[in-house]
């Protein structure tokens, strides 16, 4: 089954990982800025990132059938320096009309502090100048609640910001109901240690219905499964679900969010 | 909370079982050994309000309420305040 996987940290994985993702169905993937696993030092250090993430990856991924989207944006794990923060988001619009960039993101909290929030309103307010979607990161553990009520506070605050155009990222059982309550896209991302696996992921499926609900795979430098979309989709196969709730799902929920940006194009094989 | 249009589980009951039943034993005896770890391990003891949320877990997954997940996610979640901003000092009115 052809799919998308709207939430991978290409840069984190090696060329086989695209040629198994393309073994496996995957034709599009978009890819949020993201912590490097360290606090970077200086605003041109995101620019480096971000013409990877806008240059780079795209190619490596073209040379699989993959389309390649991005996010562009500080995260949170940086974002308790607030000088930098502003840096970066002041170049940010230098890439805003790249053709594979989708938006902001992924844009949110990480330990939920002051800093963090100020960062994070900033960005809004730069997606909603610019109209542009937005992709939301969601703090995980004891942290995720808190975090999650806070972000929906601070998106409904900015009457600028569409719900519908805002996707939420990292959604679990306590949080996706507020999430999809509110009007915004709702992803799960399913990790091997400390966020969602794809049973429960089916299992909300099962309980939420497929509106507005994406699954992803995060793929980042840190314990995960690049092909946890496929791990999904054969979950959700085993308990006898239609091709068409599963195709929904992991495939045209994902293009109806991203064709909401006007530089999104793509076209199905 | 929302749980319009769900799509329901196609798989029946006694299947679900069948094929869970052993992962679910499994993962019964890891904690039962965990707890006895920590029993037969030396002084100081444990944190206790720690220890504490793992029994009030265990007393969730012993309820019929058809949300166990969700509720043992919000034991271990920090509460939810209305009034964050004004305590973190960041200003959310006359925004966009």
């Amino acid at each position: 089954m052809d799919y998308f996987d709207p939430h991978i940290h290409m840069v984190s994985r090696t060329t086989d990982d695209y040629a198994t993702l393309a073994r496996m169905g995957c034709v599009g993937m978009s890819e949020p800025a993201f912590w490097a696993g360290f606090d970077r030092g200086s605003a041109a250090s995101f620019r480096d990132y971000f013409r990877q993430l806008t240059e780079f990856e795209r190619s490596r991924a073209a040379n699989y059938g993959i389309a390649h989207y991005t996010w562009l944006c500080i995260n949170a794990k940086e974002a308790e320096n607030v000088e930098l923060s502003r840096e970066v988001i002041a170049m940010i619009p230098e890439f805003l009309e790249r053709s594979n960039v989708l938006g902001i993101g992924e844009i949110g909290l990480n330990k939920n502090t002051k800093n963090e929030s100020i960062v994070f309103l900033e960005h809004l307010d730069l997606a909603a100048k610019f109209n542009e979607l937005v992709l939301i990161h969601t703090p995980h553990l004891h942290d995720k609640y808190l975090g999650t009520r806070m972000i929906l506070d601070m998106l409904v605050s900015d009457t600028r910001l569409q719900p519908h155009r805002v996707l939420v990222d990292h959604v679990e059982e306590h949080t996706i109901g507020e999430v999809l309550d509110r009007g915004f896209w709702a992803g799960m991302t399913l990790y091997p240690v400390s966020k969602c696996t794809p049973a429960r992921a089916a299992d909300m499926v099962e309980q939420f219905g497929t509106e507005r609900l994406c699954v992803n795979s995060a793929g980042d430098w840190g314990p995960s499964q690049p092909t946890a979309v496929p791990n999904f989709i054969f979950e959700m196969r085993r308990r006898g679900h239609s091709e068409a709730i599963i195709r929904k799902i992991v495939y045209e929920n994902p293009l109806a969010f991203f064709r909401q940006c006007r530089r999104f194009q793509f076209t199905p094989r | 909370m929302t749980t319009s249009n769900p799509v329901g589980s196609p798989m029946p009951a006694q299947q679900v079982l069948d094929r869970e039943f052993l992962e679910v034993r499994a993962r019964i005896l890891k904690i039962a050994a965990t707890l006895d770890r920590i029993d037969r391990s030396a002084t100081p003891p444990a944190d206790a309000e720690r220890m504490d949320l793992i029994r009030q877990g265990l007393q969730i997954l012993l309820s019929n309420a058809p949300d166990r997940a969700r509720q043992v996610q919000m034991l271990f979640s920090l509460p939810y305040r209305t009034d964050w901003p004004q305590q973190l000092g960041v200003p959310l009115e006359n925004r966009g």
